[in-house]
């Protein structure tokens, strides 16, 4: 640190602007993560409850989707497909 | 067992090949039998850093395809004992790597050897995942720069998520980060992240700083890795990761700018 440097007002350097929008970034990139962990948990969850209660189907047959469509609305879309034959 | 390490960084050009190289080449002087991969399908470009370009005869994709063994396709280096590359394969897609094939080549490899290297390439694609997912350890090499640490950060998400090791439920992979082009005058002036900016923004443990050098382009033209050229920055920031690799304690260098004279130090520069 130099001696002028303690009269020169503090201004954001770039690399503050730099480091201030990454961090953003990577808690945005984290959350999302999060959000897809708990949704295949549950989908896992799902599968499991139908073929205990009602019939076998693959895991592949099943699809948990969360859309985000506008700031106060989120769909939560869940797909089931059975299969033709019966059991 | 060998210790599988890919390097990786999302983000292309910013020294996943040269780090590659120069790790390889580190971990082999040390004594350990090393063997670097270039996964990096129809691009392929370690075979160049590491200067051995004119003996290519057959690649990974031949060996995964069977037309050649490990034996004909490894090239063994001339400098350093037990250094060895197996190469990308210039011509074919990026597809022609198999989950199965890479798996047995690595199985293969492991029984003789301490450690594999696995040279990614740029991206999140296929090359890419398949580079990273038998990994025991990645490095994860970074800029200090925006798109550079955002790439980052995805690859750190996909090595948490796409890895063998996430999906078996066993331990992660251990995540290192080597920052590289590192410019400390740029730093000193705020023009430029810092490395406590990218290590608090990734959260990774840091091995390694490699300062932006002349040396690297230098050491690519002649093909040397740039670890061999002992007298340079560079070189020895290589050295200093390869310690840390290995678990031992070392102070860093090459982080901050060379002292200025008083004068300056008063006045500022």
């Amino acid at each position: 640190m130099s001696l002028l440097s303690y009269f020169r007002p503090k201004k954001t350097t770039a690399a503050n602007q730099a480091k201030e929008r990454l961090q953003i970034i990577v808690a945005q990139r984290r959350r999302a993560d999060d959000t897809s962990e708990t949704l295949s948990a549950m989908e896992k969850d799902i599968l499991e409850v139908i073929r205990k209660y009602y019939i076998n189907i693959d895991s592949s047959a099943i699809s948990v989707q969360l859309e985000q469509n506008e700031d106060d609305l989120s769909v939560l879309e869940l797909n089931v497909t059975l299969p033709e034959d019966d059991k | 067992m060998a210790r599988i390490i890919v390097v990786t960084s999302g983000k292309g050009g910013v020294g996943k090949t040269t780090s590659s190289a120069a790790l390889g080449t580190g971990l082999a002087l040390k004594g350990f039998k090393t063997v670097i991969i270039d996964f990096d399908i129809g691009l392929r470009n370690l075979d160049l850093i590491m200067g051995v370009e004119r003996r290519v005869v057959y690649d990974f994709v031949n060996v995964i395809n069977g037309d050649s063994n490990l034996n004909q396709t490894l090239i063994k280096d001339k400098r350093v004992d037990g250094l060895y590359i197996l190469p990308a394969s210039q011509t074919r897609d990026k597809d022609a790597l198999t989950r199965e094939g890479v798996e047995k080549v690595l199985n293969e490899l492991s029984e003789t050897f301490d450690y594999i290297i696995c040279d990614s390439p740029a991206g999140i694609e296929q090359g890419a995942l398949m580079a990273l997912y038998f990994a025991d350890e990645a490095i994860v090499v970074t800029n200090p720069e925006v798109s550079s640490v955002r790439d980052s950060d995805r690859i750190l998400g996909i090595l948490a998520s796409k890895s063998r090791r996430a999906e078996e439920g066993k331990e992660p992979v251990k995540e290192h980060l080597l920052l590289t082009r590192y410019n400390p005058g740029r730093v000193e002036r705020g023009d430029m992240l810092s490395v406590e900016d990218v290590c608090e923004i990734l959260a990774v443990k840091l091995i390694g700083v490699i300062p932006e050098s002349q040396a690297v382009l230098r050491a690519s033209n002649v093909g040397e890795p740039v670890i061999l050229d002992e007298q340079s920055d560079a070189g020895q920031a290589y050295m200093d990761t390869i310690e840390r690799l290995l678990g031992n304690e070392k102070e860093y260098r090459f982080i901050e700018e060379e002292k200025k004279g008083i004068f300056k130090r008063l006045f500022g520069g």
